[in-house]
């Protein structure tokens, strides 16, 4: 068991609290004017993946798959249940975020890299091999402001793929890119999972998802609707609510 | 125990570039660079020597060296509090899509603080030849109210950074803040002419703790007593002490807030 998530729920805040300042707090809580509301985000998810799978998260807009993601990658705490990981994770959460403008191709190479846990000698042996899959070998010294986000995307995913992690997550990472990238990176990614790595993708392409994945996991409004490697039959049900043959 | 070794390692790897990345970022766009953090107290230091002299600084010697250690403290502090302050908030983008640990960021902002600061240091003790100072072994003993600084600025940054999350007004009311604590920290004048009591008031605003130090050290060539040592401590550990609580405590609410 590589990972595995019992009865995971994530409580999520909105409201009046942001971007206020201490004046217009107190102000507020004066006049009964200042509402916290909280939802799940995530209510009850369970699965567990072996080595070697590659589980494909749908849903639609809202599910709260990234909420999830962020839990499993350990970046938010699960208000209830609990994640179990074994190994290094490399979430690929939002491209090209994390990245800084002002610095260089290479700077954010290294810094990326040591954000995902990386040491300088594992960098150093694996930088060349980065850049080359990027195909960015004449942008080097460019800072990353200036790269297009194709570019962009294409240095985030080979950061995270060539550094092979035992949990590779992706999110919406395989859409971007012109077509020749994307053979390239899916190419890449049936390596990666051949590897033995885990692989957790979450793709609005159900055709993608039917074709690369190996277990599907189906959200609604944060509650898990299906979870197995049925994937065709899954993926079938999905379509046929998305097409609203039947509400949940 | 070597997955812990691993970690500290790569934190070590992550933390040096943060480190460089924060250092690149700030000299990226002055031609002076480096220089200009070193020449603002200068200049600061300038204008008060020419400006006060005639008002507080008659009839007491090495005014200069007074007026030094009082700038070279606060300048430091309020370098590394202001600036710190914003320090987990810029790096929203990348705490919220990647675990690290979140004090890095505090860290890095403070190593680069600590870097300005030993330049001046050196800058000090120049003038503290022009100004016919005596170098004596006692100097070493600075080490320990620099430490003190240092650890007072971490715990003041977390404070200040976690709460910068919350509410984004702190930073105009830190900024008014230091300025008043720049006029109670004696750094121009000096308390003599206040009572007893008024003088133990001073003795609350460790800012104004650090200043002393230095001054008996460098000016008095005197070591404070082991109270005065205590005293300091006591302040960095406990302001150290609610930054880290701080942050154990929101480590994973910051997410709702940025």
């Amino acid at each position: 068991m590589i990972l595995e998530l019992h009865d995971v729920a994530v409580r999520y805040i909105t409201g009046d609290f942001k971007e206020i300042g201490i004046k217009e707090y107190v102000m507020r809580k004066l006049k009964h004017n200042y509402t916290v509301r909280e939802f799940w985000a995530v209510d009850g998810v369970s699965f567990s993946l072996e080595r070697g799978d590659m589980l494909g998260i749908i849903g639609t807009n809202g599910a709260g798959k990234s909420t999830l993601l962020k839990a499993v990658s350990g970046i938010m705490e699960p208000t209830k249940g609990w994640v179990k990981r074994q190994g290094t994770i490399a979430a690929l959460l939002e491209l090209g975020s994390g990245f800084d403008g002002d610095l260089t191709v290479k700077e954010n190479t290294y810094l990326r890299g040591a954000m995902l846990g990386y040491t300088r000698k594992f960098m150093d042996e694996t930088y060349r091999d980065i850049i080359g899959f990027a195909e960015l070998e004449e942008h080097e010294d460019r800072p990353f402001k200036q790269l297009s986000s194709g570019m962009k995307s294409r240095l985030a995913f080979s950061i995270a793929s060539l550094v092979r992690p035992d949990i590779l997550i992706l999110d919406e990472v395989l859409s971007v890119g012109d077509g020749a990238f994307r053979q390239k990176s899916e190419n890449k990614m049936r390596e990666i999972i051949e590897g033995g790595a885990t692989t957790i993708l979450v793709s609005h392409s159900l055709q993608q998802v039917r074709e690369m994945c190996s277990k599907i996991l189906w959200l609604h409004k944060g509650r898990q609707i299906e979870f197995g490697p049925d994937v065709d039959g899954i993926c079938d049900r999905y379509q046929d609510f998305l097409n609203g043959k039947f509400k949940l | 125990m070597k997955s812990i070794f691993n970690k500290i390692n790569s934190y070590h790897f992550l933390f040096g570039e943060l480190v460089k990345r924060d250092f690149k970022k700030k000299y990226k766009r002055t031609t002076l660079g480096m220089a200009w953090s070193v020449l603002s107290p200068l200049l600061m230091l300038l204008v008060m020597r020419m400006v006060f002299t005639q008002f507080f600084g008659r009839g007491m010697d090495h005014y200069t060296t007074y007026l030094f250690c009082g700038n070279l403290v606060f300048s430091c502090f309020n370098e590394s509090t202001t600036q710190g302050m914003t320090s987990l908030m810029g790096n929203a983008a990348i705490f919220s899509k990647v675990n690290v640990p979140k004090y890095l960021f505090l860290f890095s902002k403070n190593v680069q603080t600590l870097i300005n600061f030993g330049l001046t240091l050196c800058v000090f003790f120049v003038f503290c030849i022009l100004d016919g100072i005596t170098f004596t072994w006692k100097f070493i003993l600075l080490l320990y109210p620099i430490s003190c600084l240092v650890l007072f600025n971490i715990g003041v940054g977390l404070i200040l950074s976690a709460l910068f999350v919350f509410f984004r007004d702190i930073q105009y009311l830190w900024g008014i803040f230091t300025q008043l604590l720049m006029y109670m920290s004696a750094i121009f004048y000096t308390i003599d002419r206040y009572s007893h009591t008024v003088q133990h008031l001073f003795l609350l605003n460790p800012v104004y703790l650090f200043i002393r130090y230095f001054r008996k050290i460098v000016i008095e060539a005197t070591i404070p007593t082991v109270w005065f040592h205590l005293l300091m401590g006591a302040d960095a550990l406990i302001m150290l002490g609610i930054g880290c609580w701080m942050y154990k405590k929101y480590n994973h609410r910051f997410l709702y807030y940025v």
